[in-house]
């Protein structure tokens, strides 16, 4: 149903959208900001001029290494995803395509364990990766991000796949095509955007969890969010320190969903409009 | 799958048949030959893993945990003289948040998960965590070490049954910093022993308004290590305590009204606007600003106002001992340090211990004072630090040390109390308590609840806490 919007409300809607993403980037943009200031300043107030000294970046590589945690937030944040696809795309094609009388339920179980407060299992956790020899480890890590991420996963992909009209795969079916040719040829280019944006979606979450990654490793394995971490200080000024630490850490992530905003919002909006 | 296998074994059987029968049978891998290849190689296998092995014990890498301050930072830069030292010793560190520092080696030493070889605790934990049997006693620190040199105010808190828990790093207590130029405009005289209606008094005339000076800073934001630290101290000093000897809360008695009223009244004359969202880094900053007149908080403050590099009254600032009641003999009890420990999961105790043994000797702070001045020596721990000429010289060295000498935290208060701690309770359940007090208290500052109220919730929820944790019958 398109209706005519005068030019005034497409103005006030503008303004508006734009003052909404303003103010959910303005934490972000507020941390770059700070990164720059020295501590003094950055404890002064509200401030958005700052002096522009790289003092806290300097002080933060001296201080601690970051290309450790960095390569193991890649890691993990990667691995993750891609473990999680894997078990993910078969399950969600399968809710999707031949869905049973359980498969709503199936789902909202899933769903259910991201209800749990993550703290109340911390103690089973880690009595668990402590006797498989998991704690500190990238392994452990990146199959607890897995599972972690793995409801929503299965979730956004299910959205996907049930946009893909069940007849084309019919039709290629009658048309004689195996199983593998039905998935490679007709269902994967249908689904690649939805996968692609799942896909980035997780590896941003899985780059941002910050309560088990900081609580299942010591130092081998600490990813950026324990690098942050390690900046705040009870006696002593460090918010400057700790936005450049922060700035560092986001970067990447930052970066990478620059380039792929439109993915993002294609598949987060994908099934939004029917 | 096993198809293919079964074949690839024929065909391996097959292929040895043109060989002589020794040797056929030599290579057969059904008749022994393979056996010994197999031997041999986990023979030399198990000669790897043993060489590894001793290679391993000749290479120790200790896991140590910390909380992210100068002296320890400074800490992590001079490992080369330890390591040097114990070319056997690799140190690996772990900087967290001191909250969730504390969470973390909580669950790791609970589950016994063996994650930290040294960890990095204050004397809050120490005795409540050596009774759990969480710690190893350090009774392995060398032959050099000179344990009787600690001082002794610092050295009582980390012992627990009579053996020593955990090696000081540093230590403080509290005192006031105080504006010299301000006291001398306002024709005012710091005493030996302030009072604290001196103290009131005084803040009340610095207090310049137009020109953005408090007479006083105190913390207000809600915390059992923020304004219930201070406001602990205060009522100390003020002949209070937290509880009797039946472990009955005493907000109901007329001390904590009074040094609650005090308080809130001398910050609303005198205080910063917002004091009560102020801990010890915003306090820090207003004074060094030069917004505030004094400041009562820990004694590691000194070396950061004095700084000429971020303190703006850096050469205006003097110190004097935490004040005290007219009548009531007690200056407060505060007394804090960072501690360095090994919990009972590590498998490298010994290690360990060689380590604190250097981080925490009377060496360390010559190594540090050689690099980097005696300013930056860890303060608080040594009583041969403060017979040292040069550290003497430093403004805050003596006030410092009265400071930490006056506290006494097996006595907290001039009453009998059931526990021990100056600016806090050692009891696993005054994190949570504290806090929640802490709240209340902080809301009386902020002028959302009246002293009154904030006290009597304070008695409420303290009894119905202790009789939960049992220790109201």
């Amino acid at each position: 149903m398109a209706r005519a919007a005068s030019t005034s409300q497409k103005i006030a809607w503008t303004v508006v959208a734009w003052a909404v993403a303003f103010v959910i980037f303005f934490p972000i943009l507020y941390t770059v900001i700070t990164s720059f200031k020295t501590e003094p300043e950055a404890i002064a107030g509200i401030n958005l001029i700052p002096s522009g000294t790289l003092k806290s970046y300097i002080d933060v590589q001296t201080q601690r290494d970051y290309w450790r945690p960095f390569t193991n937030s890649v890691i993990i944040s990667l691995g993750s995803t891609l473990l999680a696809l894997l078990i993910a795309v078969p399950a969600a094609w399968s809710m999707a395509f031949s869905p049973t009388r359980r498969t709503k339920d199936i789902l909202m179980w899933m769903l259910s364990t991201k209800m749990m407060p993550a703290a109340a299992v911390l103690v089973p956790i880690y009595l668990l990766f402590r006797d498989f020899g998991l704690l500190d480890s990238r392994i452990g890590l990146t199959l607890m991000l897995t599972l972690i991420n793995l409801p929503i996963v299965v979730w956004m992909l299910y959205t996907y796949f049930r946009e893909i009209p069940g007849e084309i795969l019919e039709a290629a079916r009658m048309d004689g095509a195996s199983l593998w040719n039905e998935i490679i040829h007709v269902l994967t280019p249908m689904a690649v955007p939805g996968i692609a944006s799942t896909m980035l979606l997780n590896i941003i979450l899985a780059w941002n969890e910050a309560f088990w990654t900081i609580r299942l490793t010591t130092t081998n394995a600490a990813p950026l969010t324990a690098f942050i971490a390690s900046f705040s200080s009870p006696q002593g000024l460090f918010w400057a320190k700790l936005s450049a630490a922060s700035t560092m850490a986001i970067a990447p992530i930052l970066i990478m969903g620059w380039f792929s905003q439109r993915q993002l919002v294609r598949g987060l909006t994908f099934g939004a409009v029917k | 799958m096993l198809r293919r296998n079964d074949e690839s074994m024929l065909t391996s059987r097959l292929s040895f048949e043109h060989l002589p029968k020794a040797e056929a049978i030599a290579r057969s891998p059904f008749k022994g030959g393979y056996q010994m290849t197999l031997k041999s190689l986990m023979l030399g296998a198990c000669s790897t893993l043993a060489l590894a092995s001793v290679a391993q014990a000749q290479s120790t890498t200790l896991t140590i945990a910390t909380v992210n301050n100068g002296d320890m930072i400074r800490m992590q830069s001079l490992t080369d003289d330890f390591t040097s030292k114990n070319p056997d010793i690799q140190l690996q560190w772990v900087t967290l948040e001191e909250n969730v520092l504390r969470e973390r080696v909580t669950t790791d030493i609970a589950t016994k998960g063996g994650q930290y070889d040294v960890m990095t605790i204050g004397n809050y934990e120490v005795p409540i965590w050596a009774k759990q049997g969480w710690l190893l006693p350090l009774d392995n620190l060398g032959d050099n070490y000179k344990v009787d040199d600690l001082l002794p105010s610092i050295r009582s808190g980390l012992t627990y049954e009579g053996k020593l828990y955990a090696a000081p790093f540093y230590g403080e207590s509290a005192m006031i910093m105080y504006r010299t130029d301000l006291f001398e405009k306002a024709g005012l005289t710091m005493p030996e022993d302030p009072s604290w209606e001196f103290i009131a008094d005084a803040a009340r005339k610095i207090t310049d308004r137009d020109n953005n000076i408090s007479g006083i800073c105190l913390r207000g934001k809600a915390g059992w290590g923020e304004n219930m630290a201070f406001l602990t101290a205060l009522t100390n000093s003020f002949g209070g305590r937290w509880f009797d000897e039946n472990w009955q809360p005493q907000f109901d008695q007329p001390e904590w009204k009074e040094a609650l009223q005090f308080y809130v009244d001398l910050m609303k004359d005198a205080g910063p606007s917002g004091a009560s969202s102020n801990g010890f880094n915003e306090n820090l900053t207003l004074f060094q600003q030069g917004q505030c007149g004094m400041w009562m908080d820990a004694t590691v403050a000194a070396s950061f106002v004095s700084d000429p590099d971020n303190s703006t009254v850096a050469d205006k600032v003097g110190y004097a001992i935490f004040p005290s009641k007219e009548g009531v003999d007690n200056n407060g009890n505060w007394l804090w340090s960072w501690n360095l420990a090994v919990p009972a999961g590590s498998s490298k105790a010994e290690a360990a211990q060689k380590f604190i043994a250097w981080a925490t000797s009377q060496e360390y702070t010559e190594l540090v004072a050689d690099k980097e001045g005696w300013a930056a020596v860890p303060p608080g721990t040594r009583t041969s630090l403060y017979e040292n000429e040069e550290y003497l010289k430093e403004p805050f060295a003596q006030p410092t040390l009265n400071a930490i000498q006056a506290a006494n935290i097996t006595e907290p208060s001039v009453k009998p109390v059931p526990y021990t701690g100056g600016q806090f309770v050692a009891i696993p359940e005054f994190q949570g308590l504290g806090t929640t007090v802490g709240q209340l208290f902080s809301a009386a500052l902020a002028g959302q609840s009246s002293v009154d109220d904030a006290l009597a919730q304070a008695q409420q929820v303290s009894v119905r806490e202790m009789t939960r944790a049992g220790y109201i019958k």
